[in-house]
């Protein structure tokens, strides 16, 4: 049977479908669709949409071919490959893009974009965090809160700090230190969860 | 010369084909499909 069909030229199938024999474009469908769908795929990359341009461009021939519309200047393959083109040049048109990322496969190009800003439920969580640190630090001795806030919030040096509050630097070091280790102590003991 | 180690995307390419069911629907639309000729107007019926 595949030894006959491949025997029969594209032009005398063409013309026994257009004289009603259906079978022949079962064979020229079949005959060349690996070639028309390959063609569109490697434009488009999308099976979905390759699907559909393909299964477009074969009812644009099949209405043209039953108008008697079709000339047989060229070939057959030419000119189906023409329409498909021109339909992969309509599906671009109509989406005004540039042929799109695959997301199917190992690369994700969500794994390099990212949107920074932080999503409601983390803002909230961010507040409640920040709310729990200030509860903390509030539970401190005064010296050690007092050189926590101005290194952490004020952002100054220690060499500052021990200016304006009148110990060595090492005290305020000091004092820096045991307020962080405390501040653990505390978390540690009430099993406070700090992390967004 | 320069090795090139990017794969050959048009080998692969080769291997697609489209869906048995877009194929069967190709040629029943076909088979549905008839262009009546009146005068100069063509008209398209689609008998199912």
């Amino acid at each position: 049977m595949n030894m006959q069909h491949e025997i029969i030229p594209d032009a005398a199938l063409v013309s026994r479908y257009i004289k009603g024999e259906e079978y022949a474009l079962e064979i020229l469908i079949n005959r060349h669709k690996q070639k028309i769908y390959s063609f569109i795929y490697s434009k488009v990359y999308d099976r979905d949409v390759t699907e559909d341009i393909f299964q477009d461009t074969f009812i644009k021939v099949i209405r043209t071919l039953k108008r008697g519309a079709y000339n047989e200047e060229g070939k057959f393959l030419p000119w189906v490959m023409r329409i498909s083109h021109n339909l992969v040049i309509d599906y671009f048109r109509k989406n005004s893009r540039m042929p799109k990322f695959d997301n199917s496969g190992e690369f994700s190009i969500f794994s390099v974009l990212s949107d920074s800003s932080l999503n409601a439920e983390k803002k909230i969580i961010k507040e409640q965090v920040e709310n729990d640190v200030k509860r903390l630090v509030e539970e401190l001795p005064e010296d050690q809160k007092e050189v926590l806030l101005m290194r952490i919030y004020e952002d100054m040096s220690f060499k500052e700090i021990s200016d304006k509050t009148g110990v060595s630097i090492n005290t305020a070091l000091g004092r820096m230190r045991y307020a962080l280790i405390n501040l653990r102590k505390i978390i540690d003991k009430h099993n406070i969860v700090l992390t967004n | 010369m320069a090795k090139l180690y990017t794969n050959n995307s048009i080998e692969k390419f080769n291997d697609l084909q489209p869906k048995e069911e877009t194929v069967n629907f190709l040629l029943n639309y076909s088979k549905a499909l008839s262009v009546i000729n009146c005068k100069k107007m063509k008209f398209e019926a689609l008998l199912n």
